[in-house]
């Protein structure tokens, strides 16, 4: 069990060297630097003495002087924000993000598990087509018009929540909901497809031969492992929901970290870019981790091999 | 074996359903598509700003036709009548005829990006899983790290470092110029999954008695690959495949969401949505410049998703199997 964890942990590191190298790669060789955006030119000097003080005039001495900041939690300057560091600004957006993002899982899992597994067990019944066809148009729809749709249908006309803004829990439930939808239709269509494989295995065969209920054999012993995919696409959704979503953030009007993703890109901000991206990573690899052990509990096969 | 067939005969009913409505959506855009390039583009904007839809059009024929207007054909004056049946928006442009070519560019950007996919996802699983050993695991971590990558930003710098390099190759900031800087930076990043479905296939495929057999026989790795690994393959990589076009105009709307899609004045409907969602934003009121681009979008999309999902359950020999408890 430890030895496995310590396995997991150092491809961990390794997976986000390699994720921070690609990343610093990219952001180098795009076109343009922090120091010549919008509308103030600076004379040539002054551009090559500032990125000479950053150290970007020297793509492999910024790699190195980037990442050994970063080891200390220190992702440095951000051209983009007066006054403002790059941890304060990932200090204080991420926790937002955080928020709307546990939401959001949570509502994809709690709706999405009971509406996968009634659609399996009930299979080409109208609720199960139904259902499938509510979950494809959700998922052909982009977030930024869904987000608008419960905004102009819940917050203007009916005014029951707030239209946009951060700062109490009623700003809360619409872009958690927003958020929620794309995760929500993928877990419908794993849990869907799980408990459709899980059902026709043979330990269901014995349960219902042994004579468990119903109700028993379906969420005793099939659902936890009609569940094992839902597991693993959960940790590298939960890490993309929590690090925030642009287009929720712009419709909703919400300081939270996925506009950093878009923004510094847009703005050649590198030390915010790749900050954001390491915090991502970092998420990423946690919440696979947590997903392996997870993964044990549920299916006794697996715990049996650590 | 009743319940079987039964089965089995409802899962076609997606496919048949998407394929139609598929058909529909791409008569009427193909159908309409000479009239709105004729009439409707940059240099003949009409009057009618912001109007509603109606079914009558509320632009006069004379703008579509020189001359002496009882002369226009019967095709004309149809193609006229339709004008103003989506609206029209803040430059008085007929949304009828904007949504029709805009689902042609999204399908196109769609169908190229699945290609692209496609054709890298299956080179590199193929590679990895005849190679196996060393250079499985390599190419496989390779996917592994690329699927950490968060996405989206990578749509976006791709998109932004081939922006120069790709617009000089087609001499300018063309139209083509700014579809293939679309197209390559959202299909370079669709073939993870591809490359993982036909890695598993192909490690699957080599266990095959009859694989076993030819490769007993003497027969050579190009022999395997031509007669029994690539037709056997055919089905997974063109289901999928199906599934990345859907995915590809969603990203693409989101990039149009951005102002980095699709360039002004080309349609898309990705395009089309994000302009809409602006001008609802700003003042509720011109519902019909978002309803229509999405629900264009979402048929579409639909229909793809069914036709995909049907074929993976048709390919997927488990999906087959009569559940228990059903």
């Amino acid at each position: 069990m430890t030895r496995m964890l310590v396995r997991r942990l150092l491809a961990g590191l390794l997976t986000i060297a390699c994720i921070y190298a690609i990343t610093f790669t990219m952001v180098v060789s795009i076109p343009g630097n922090p120091f010549q955006q919008g509308q103030h030119r600076l004379s040539s000097d002054v551009e090559s003495a500032l990125l000479a003080r950053y150290h970007m005039d020297n793509n492999w001495l910024y790699f190195w002087e980037f990442l050994r900041g970063a080891v200390r939690l220190d992702f440095g300057p951000t051209f983009t924000y007066a006054d403002w560091t790059c941890n304060q600004i990932i200090a204080a957006s991420l926790p937002i993000s955080m928020s709307i993002g546990l939401a959001a899982m949570l509502i994809a899992l709690m709706v999405g598990v009971p509406i996968g597994v009634t659609s399996a067990v009930r299979r080409h019944s109208w609720l199960d087509i139904s259902a499938t066809t509510l979950i494809l148009t959700g998922i052909s729809l982009p977030t930024f018009v869904t987000g608008s749709a419960l905004l102009i249908a819940v917050g203007v006309k009916l005014q029951l929540a707030p239209v946009g803004g951060w700062g109490t829990l009623s700003h809360l439930p619409l872009p958690a909901i927003t958020l929620s939808l794309p995760f929500m239709a993928y877990i419908v269509r794993l849990t869907r497809a799980g408990m459709i494989d899980a059902l026709s295995a043979d330990f269901v065969r014995t349960a219902i031969a042994k004579g468990a209920s119903r109700q028993r054999v379906i969420w005793r012993h099939a659902l936890p492992v009609a569940l094992l995919p839902v597991l693993s696409f959960l940790g590298p959704a939960t890490a993309q929901a929590v690090t925030g979503s642009f287009v929720v953030e712009k419709v909703f009007g919400i300081p939270g970290m996925g506009q950093h993703f878009v923004n510094a890109a847009l703005n050649r901000d590198p030390g915010l870019l790749l900050g954001a991206v390491l915090v991502f990573s970092t998420l990423l690899v946690a919440f696979n981790i947590v997903v392996d052990l997870l993964y044990a509990a549920l299916d006794p096969r697996i715990s049996e091999a650590l | 074996m009743n319940r079987l067939r039964f089965t089995r005969s409802r899962q076609k009913a997606p496919v048949i359903v998407g394929g139609l409505l598929l058909f529909g959506l791409l008569a009427v855009s193909l159908g309409t598509l000479e009239h709105a390039i004729q009439w409707h583009n940059v240099q003949t904007l009409t009057g009618a700003i912001r109007h509603e839809p109606s079914l009558e059009p509320v632009v006069p024929l004379t703008a579509f036709v020189s001359g002496d207007v009882g002369h226009a054909s019967t095709v004309t004056k149809l193609a006229h009548r339709a004008t103003s049946w989506f609206g029209h928006d803040d430059l008085g442009r007929s949304l009828f005829y904007r949504v029709w070519p805009g689902l042609l560019v999204s399908l196109a950007i769609g169908l190229a990006a699945a290609f692209i996919a496609a054709v890298v996802g299956t080179t590199w699983g193929a590679t990895a899983a005849i190679f196996g050993g060393r250079v499985d695991r390599a190419m496989m971590r390779v996917v592994d790290v690329l699927y950490g990558l968060p996405y989206i930003l990578m749509v976006i710098l791709l998109k932004i470092a081939l922006t120069e390099p790709l617009a000089k190759l087609f001499g300018g900031r063309t139209v083509g110029a700014d579809l293939a800087i679309l197209l390559v930076a959202i299909g370079g990043v669709s073939w993870l999954t591809m490359a993982r479905v036909v890695r598993g296939q192909v490690l699957a495929l080599k266990q095959q008695p009859y694989v076993e057999a030819a490769r007993a026989t003497g027969a050579s790795t190009y022999y395997l690959l031509r007669h029994h690994l690539l037709p056997n393959l055919v089905g997974p990589v063109l289901t999928y495949a199906t599934l990345v076009i859907p995915q590809a105009i969603l990203q693409e709307s989101f990039l149009s969401f951005l102002g980095i899609g699709v360039q002004a004045p080309t349609p898309s409907l990705g395009r089309l949505a994000a302009d809409g969602i602006e001008a609802v934003n700003t003042f509720v009121g011109f519902w019909w410049l978002i309803v229509f681009p999405c629900l264009v979008l979402v048929i579409a999309l639909v229909s793809l998703n069914f036709i995909g999902d049907a074929l993976r359950d048709a390919f997927d020999p488990k999906s087959n199997q009569a559940a228990l408890l059903s």
